[in-house]
């Protein structure tokens, strides 16, 4: 499924598939099709290599060195990159405070921080979740004090991904109490390796480190990292709001490799009738999923249309992200289905191997419970859409 | 890829826009269903002055060679104001049909766009929704065809003048080899025609051959592509006149949750009664969506099996579940008869019969992509 192609785009198409083909190795496939992160030190191998082409930043504009591509290109460049079973970038950095920093950070801040984004030399994590505050963000309580030219933090971070790893955590943290509980929350740059710091592991149910509790006491940041105004932190989210329909859109579009998985699985399966992938019932369910990935893939392009066009989306990146999750949720459940009863074998205990796709589809299909949780639950994405689609 | 009509296209979606308001007004609807099929064919007349019936025949054979854009622009709106009126049937499946099926078919195709007769294909038997899997036979008889056989469904066929009938002129049941089309008169000798009226207003019969003389349509025997062709056409236009359908009832239960007072509030401040709601305007954005891009890759020549095939499924169940939806959040009164939702309900539920069911179409996307 793809957009029409004009001869230009065909080269581009043939320059990229040649650069994945290069450059995806055999080894990553399971791991990047169960939808789990590849070890940090080889994705950022994967953006050094990615940044070496130009291509770190794909929906960056080029000021800031970013590829400046079009819905076009984007729309190109993820096709090949899920069909080559490339993984994805890793985001926090590239799609969330990076595009934060080039709308409303000092020019120091541009400076220093966008090339090393893209570069890989930093890793981000987000500071935002608490104990208190999941879904309603604007009930955190980490507070920041002004000290002259320093802020001091304090205050207790939850599901820190990737913390055990990052360089730096964009924090948003209480300067003020207001009556608007929006009001009075600024955005800060913290340097993890500051005294006070303190980053914990949550266990998680697929026995993966992906997640962390962060502790700030009396942790001192130089006052030149608040991002924009002090006070304003809660705004500067907004920008985000028009690019995560292309962050949804790039995540969608790597559903197939899920479910490339899920076929290959059930061609490998015999039954007492033959291979798994061929019995009626299901194959029934593999083209019920399949279908709609379809639908959603579809749902892509129009939101690439609308992005071409310089068009609203309206709460067409809700939509998909709400879509895509609950299809990739689907799909895993249907590969572990597909692997039976070795999918049972989660870990050796006497030092002998495991079955093909073990234990990686288990902790995807595990891991992908929370794709409906994080980044704005289902429901939250209901809410959202509820007010600014139907206006309820 | 387009996801926006242009400017022509836009004017046509207008006009159908207008005549939907006119003709088939929610508030009239039990009336114009009353009328039966005399209500019918005042609009039919006007449909032809319209330009719509010969809108997707090809330009060499006298119409206006509409595609299935064209087509789409007209279906939405035939769905959004439920016309019963037999478009996907009569203008849209016949015509491809019958397209370059030689002189016989030219002529009947001038009167069918001039809006003289109507013409519906007689494809389905007893063996399920494949246009493949049909024994009805075609025996070379002196100079011409003879048919005998059963066809237990023939979509929009109760006011036919010509069928549209496949049969095998070899083979067996299942082989898509030796399939032959052919055109018969309603009142041919041997013909018998039952008529049924289905649950969203929709006039359709069955048919039984016994040795009727018939005139092939392209060439004896070699059908089975055509056919394909021509349905997946057919299901392009009935996947917009689903989407029509479904927007329309998405709007109507949005308008109705805004006003209806329970518990001292409108239901729709309520996030259980939202988040349905939202769901329903997923889907809806999910089946546009998909009929847009499978509308797109359709030309004259090819069609992509296994999108055409998803759409249908995923569109259909999309519809059923919007118009469920609707039905349940007006609560009792949305069972009404009065109230048009449970109409859009009943349409969804014949649409997803129409052209295959999504079991078939299921089983035909993963035959297709598993290959």
């Amino acid at each position: 499924m793809n957009l029409a192609l004009t001869p230009e785009d065909r080269e581009f198409q043939r320059e990229v598939r040649a650069f994945f083909a290069n450059t995806i190795p055999d080894a990553w496939k399971t791991t990047v099709r169960a939808g789990l992160r590849l070890p940090p030190e080889t994705l950022t191998a994967y953006q050094r290599c990615l940044a070496d082409r130009g291509w770190g930043a794909p929906t960056w504009p080029t000021e800031y060195g970013g590829t400046g591509w079009t819905p076009q290109q984007l729309h190109i460049f993820w096709s090949e990159a899920s069909a080559a079973d490339a993984p994805s970038q890793y985001h926090q950095g590239l799609e969330l405070i990076g595009p934060i920093i080039f709308t409303y950070g000092s020019q120091a801040q541009k400076d220093f921080y966008l090339p090393r984004i893209i570069s890989g030399e930093d890793w981000w994590c987000q500071g935002y979740s608490e104990p208190g505050a999941g879904s309603d963000l604007a009930a955190l309580r980490t507070r920041a004090v002004r000290d002259g030219d320093t802020y001091i933090l304090n205050g207790h971070k939850m599901w820190t991904s990737y913390a055990h790893v990052s360089t730096r955590m964009f924090v948003l943290a209480r300067t003020s109490s207001e009556t608007r509980r929006q009001q009075g929350i600024s955005l800060l740059l913290v340097d993890m390796d500051t005294p006070g710091i303190r980053v914990s592991p949550i266990r998680t149910l697929d026995e993966k480190h992906h997640t962390n509790e962060v502790f700030l006491d009396d942790v001192r940041i130089p006052a030149a990292n608040l991002v924009g105004e002090e006070g304003m932190g809660w705004n500067y989210g907004k920008v985000l709001l028009d690019r995560e329909r292309m962050v949804a859109a790039a995540t969608a579009m790597f559903l197939p490799q899920t479910l490339r998985a899920v076929r290959a699985a059930a061609a490998r399966r015999r039954t007492s009738t033959g291979p798994l992938i061929e019995q009626p019932g299901f194959r029934a369910k593999l083209a019920q999923v399949e279908i709609e990935a379809l639908g959603v893939q579809s749902m892509v392009l129009r939101l690439m249309a609308d992005a071409a066009a310089g068009a609203d989306s309206g709460p067409r990146g809700s939509m998909v992200k709400l879509r895509w999750s609950e299809l990739l949720q689907q799909a895993m459940t249907l590969w572990i289905e597909a692997l039976g009863p070795q999918a049972q074998h989660f870990e050796p205990l006497d030092g002998g191997g495991l079955s093909d796709d073990m234990p990686l589809a288990l902790q995807g299909a595990l891991f992908s419970r929370v794709t409906t949780i994080y980044g704005g639950s289902s429901e939250i994405q209901r809410n959202i859409i509820a007010r600014r689609a139907l206006g309820l | 890829m387009q996801f926006a009509y242009n400017d022509e296209q836009q004017m046509l979606r207008d006009s159908v826009e207008r005549f939907g308001e006119e003709e088939w007004n929610a508030a009239d609807r039990l009336k114009r269903l009353a009328e039966g099929p005399a209500g019918g064919r005042r609009r039919w007349a006007k449909m032809a002055e319209l330009g719509w019936l010969a809108l997707p025949i090809s330009e060499s054979e006298g119409g206006l060679g509409g595609g299935p854009v064209e087509v789409m622009a007209i279906m939405e709106g035939i769905g959004r104001h439920l016309m019963t009126d037999a478009y996907a049937s009569h203008c849209v499946l016949a015509p491809a049909l019958m397209r370059g099926g030689g002189e016989h078919c030219a002529v009947l195709l001038e009167q069918l766009g001039a809006g003289a007769i109507r013409i519906a294909a007689a494809l389905i038997e007893d063996s399920g929704f494949d246009p493949a899997s049909i024994r009805t036979e075609a025996l070379a008889n002196g100079g011409g065809v003879r048919l005998s056989g059963t066809k237990i469904h023939v979509e929009d066929g109760a006011d036919a003048d010509w069928f549209l009938v496949s049969a095998r002129t070899s083979g067996s049941a299942g082989s898509r080899d030796g399939i032959g089309l052919f055109l018969v008169p309603c009142d041919a000798d041997g013909l018998d025609v039952r008529r049924f009226r289905s649950v969203d207003g929709h006039r359709h019969a069955s048919l039984v051959l016994r040795e009727v003389s018939a005139t092939p349509v392209g060439k004896m025997g070699e059908a089975a592509d055509r056919i394909d062709l021509a349905m997946d056409r057919a299901i392009l236009a009935v996947l917009a006149e689903s989407v029509g359908s479904m927007e329309a009832s998405l709007a109507a239960t949005l308008d109705y949750v805004r006003t209806r007072q329970q518990f001292g509030a409108p239901i729709g401040t309520f996030q259980a009664v939202q988040h349905k709601l939202v769901d329903m305007s997923l889907a809806c954005e999910e089946a546009r969506a998909l009929t847009m891009v499978a509308t797109a890759q359709y030309t004259q020549t090819a069609s992509d099996a296994a999108l055409v095939a998803a759409a249908k499924v995923r569109v259909a169940q999309c519809g059923i579940a919007v118009t469920q939806q609707a039905v349940q959040l007006h609560g009792g009164v949305g069972t009404s008869e009065e109230l048009v939702v449970s109409h859009h309900l009943r349409r969804q539920m014949m649409l997803e019969l129409a052209f295959g069911d999504a079991s078939f179409h299921k089983a035909r996307f993963a035959d297709a992509s598993f290959r």
